[in-house]
C-alpha cells in the first residue's frame, strides 16, 4: 500500500503566531468569565483548559487557514447532547472524562484496557490540521492532536480473522440526555476496515486547537478520518473491536439507504437527498467545491482501487 | 379595533428585526446562512399556520373582526416565503441558475418546497380586493383553498429536509392536523349533530 506524504508545509504558511497568541487571550478570557462567574463558555469546562506541550508538527496538515475555536466548539452535531448543533455546547457539560477507560478486544493477539492518561502517553502527540466535511454540506479546517490509530493496531496485533475494526462511544445517559431519545440506536457505533483503520491519516484524536478536547467535540478521545464524513469520526471512545465481518454503524441502521459503511467523502455520488458536489466552508460566504475524498485521494484512492464507489458510496 | 391591525402589522415585522439584530450582532452561529435560510422558513410555515387559525377562532370566539387581519396574516406568510427563497437562491446558490433548475427537478424536498412557493405566488396576485370582484367569489374562494394544499407542502418541505430528528416538523405537522381535521369535521355532514352540540358548549361557557 504505497502511501504519499504531501510535500513539508512552509513556514509561511504556517499560522502566524500573533493570530495564534489571539486566539490564547480569547482563551484566557474565557477563563476569566469562569472566575468572575459570568457568561461562561461551555469548552471551558469546570477545569482550566489543559494545554499539550511539544507537539510535533505533522507533514499531513493542511496549509488552509484553521476554522475559529468558537466555531469548531459551538456548532456540533453529538446526538449524545441533543440534535441540534447549539445543543453539545450547552450540554456537555455533564460528560465525566476521568476515570476513562478504552477497551481494545476482539481478534487481536494482546487484548489491552487503556486508561486515558496512559493513552495520552503512549505515542508522540502531533498537531494534524485536517479538513472535516460533513454530510450535510458544510466543511472546517482544524487543528486537531493525536497519534495515527495505526500505533495502537500495532501494540494489540490483529490476528489474520481480523478484517474490520469497530468503534463504540460511551453508553449512559446519565452523563449524556441525548441519549432518552431514540433518535439512534445507542451506544453510537461505527467501523472501518482494517487497512482504512491502520492507515496514517487516521487519527485518535485527544485534543484541537492545542489544548484537551472540549466535551462536545467527543472529549477524551475520538477518530478522525479526514476523507470520510464527519459521522465516521466516532467520540468519547470506550472500546475498539477488531472483528471478522462487516460492523453495522449506527446511521447505516438508522437509514442504510442514505448512509452506508466507507461513506467517503465523494462530489459525484450525491446524498439522496442533496447535492454533495459544493460545501459551505464554515466562515466563508461562498460555497467551494468539495474534493475527492476531501482532498485526500492522493494518499487514499488506492485503498478503493477497483471498487464502484457509487455502489459502495 | 382601529388599531389592531396597525399593531399586528408591527408584531409580524418583529421576526425580522430579531433576524436582523442577530445577524447585525454577529449571533447568528458558525452558519449564518443556514441559520437565516431556517429561521425565514420557520416563519413562512408559522404564519401559514397563523393564517389557518383565524377562521377557526372567528368560529370560536365569535369574534368575526379576526377576518379583518386574514388577509395581511396571509400575505406576510408570503412575505416570509419570498426572503426564505431569495436566501436560498442567492446566499445558498449565487444565482447559479443550472445548479438551482437542477436542485428543484433533483431533490423532492426543494420541487415541493418550490411547488408550494409557485401556489403561494398565485394567492398572493389575487389577494386584492380588485381580483376577488374580478374572479368572483366562489372562483376566488375556490382558488384561496389552496393554502390548504400550500401548507401541507410546506410541511412535507420540512420533514424531507431533515436529517432525523423528526420532532419539530412533527409539530407543525400535528398544529396543521388539528387545523385541517377542523374544517374536515365541519364539512362533513355526518358530523353535523357533533358540530352543533360543542357549538352550543361554547356559546354557552
Amino acid at each position: 500500500m504505497p502511501i504519499k506524504k504531501p510535500a513539508a508545509i512552509l513556514p509561511s504558511e504556517i499560522t502566524d503566531k500573533a493570530v495564534y497568541l489571539s486566539r490564547r487571550r480569547f482563551l484566557v478570557a474565557g477563563a476569566a468569565a469562569l472566575a468572575t462567574g459570568g457568561a461562561l463558555p461551555a469548552w471551558a469546562g469546570t477545569e482550566p483548559a489543559k494545554r499539550f506541550s511539544d507537539l510535533r508538527k505533522s507533514p499531513y496538515s493542511v496549509t488552509e487557514s484553521p476554522t475559529r475555536l468558537q466555531d469548531i466548539a459551538h456548532y456540533n452535531n453529538f446526538y449524545e447532547f441533543g440534535t441540534d448543533k447549539e445543543s453539545p455546547a450547552k450540554t456537555a457539560h455533564t460528560l465525566r472524562t476521568r476515570p476513562w477507560t478504552v477497551v481494545v478486544e476482539g481478534e487481536v493477539k494482546h487484548p489491552k484496557t487503556y486508561d486515558i492518561d496512559a493513552l495520552l502517553r503512549m505515542s508522540p502527540l502531533e498537531e494534524r490540521i485536517y479538513r472535516m466535511r460533513c454530510v450535510e454540506g458544510w466543511s472546517m479546517v482544524i487543528p486537531w492532536v493525536g497519534f495515527s490509530l495505526g500505533d495502537i493496531i500495532k501494540q494489540v496485533a490483529p490476528t489474520s480473522r481480523a478484517k474490520y475494526v469497530e468503534f463504540v462511544s460511551l453508553h449512559d445517559p446519565e452523563q449524556m440526555p441525548g441519549q432518552r431519545s431514540r433518535v439512534l440506536q445507542w451506544p453510537y457505533v461505527e467501523g472501518l476496515r482494517l487497512d482504512e483503520a491502520m492507515h496514517p491519516l487516521t487519527l485518535l484524536t485527544v485534543g484541537l486547537y492545542g489544548e484537551v478536547l472540549p466535551n462536545q467535540n467527543g472529549a477524551p478521545v475520538r477518530l478522525v478520518v479526514p476523507w470520510k464524513y464527519g459521522f465516521k469520526s466516532i467520540k468519547s471512545i470506550v472500546r475498539i473491536r477488531f472483528v471478522e465481518s462487516q460492523p453495522v454503524s449506527s446511521w447505516m441502521r438508522a437509514n442504510s439507504a442514505e448512509y452506508n459503511f466507507y461513506s467517503n467523502v465523494n462530489p459525484e455520488v450525491d446524498h439522496p437527498r442533496w447535492s454533495q458536489a459544493r460545501e459551505r466552508r464554515i466562515g466563508e460566504f461562498s460555497k467551494r467545491p468539495t474534493l475527492m475524498f476531501n482532498g485526500y485521494a492522493e494518499q487514499v484512492a488506492s485503498l478503493y482501487r477497483g471498487m464502484d464507489l457509487k455502489k459502495n458510496f | 379595533m382601529r388599531w389592531i391591525k396597525p399593531l399586528v402589522f408591527m408584531l409580524c415585522l418583529v421576526p425580522l428585526v430579531w433576524l436582523g439584530a442577530d445577524a447585525y450582532g454577529d449571533r447568528l452561529g458558525a452558519n449564518p446562512i443556514e441559520a437565516i435560510t431556517h429561521a425565514t422558513g420557520t416563519w413562512t410555515l408559522v404564519f401559514l399556520l397563523i393564517t389557518l387559525s383565524v377562521t377557526p377562532l372567528r368560529r370560536l370566539t365569535g369574534i368575526n373582526a379576526l377576518i379583518r387581519l386574514r388577509r395581511m396574516l396571509g400575505l406576510y406568510a408570503f412575505f416570509y416565503a419570498c426572503l426564505h427563497v431569495v436566501t436560498y437562491f442567492w446566499l445558498d446558490q449565487f444565482f447559479d441558475w443550472t445548479a438551482i433548475v437542477k436542485d428543484i427537478i433533483k431533490r423532492p424536498f426543494i420541487t415541493v418546497g418550490f411547488f408550494a412557493f409557485v401556489l403561494l405566488i398565485s394567492l398572493a396576485v389575487t389577494s386584492t380586493n380588485a381580483m376577488v370582484k374580478r374572479l368572483g367569489g366562489r372562483r376566488w374562494q375556490l382558488l384561496h383553498r389552496l393554502v390548504y394544499v400550500i401548507a401541507i407542502a410546506g410541511v412535507v418541505h420540512y420533514l424531507w429536509l431533515v436529517k432525523k430528528d423528526l420532532t419539530q416538523p412533527l409539530i407543525y405537522a400535528a398544529v396543521l392536523g388539528v387545523l385541517l381535521g377542523y374544517r374536515l369535521v365541519r364539512a362533513t355532514p355526518s358530523f353535523q349533530p357533533w358540530v352543533a352540540r360543542m357549538k352550543a358548549r361554547f356559546s354557552t361557557a
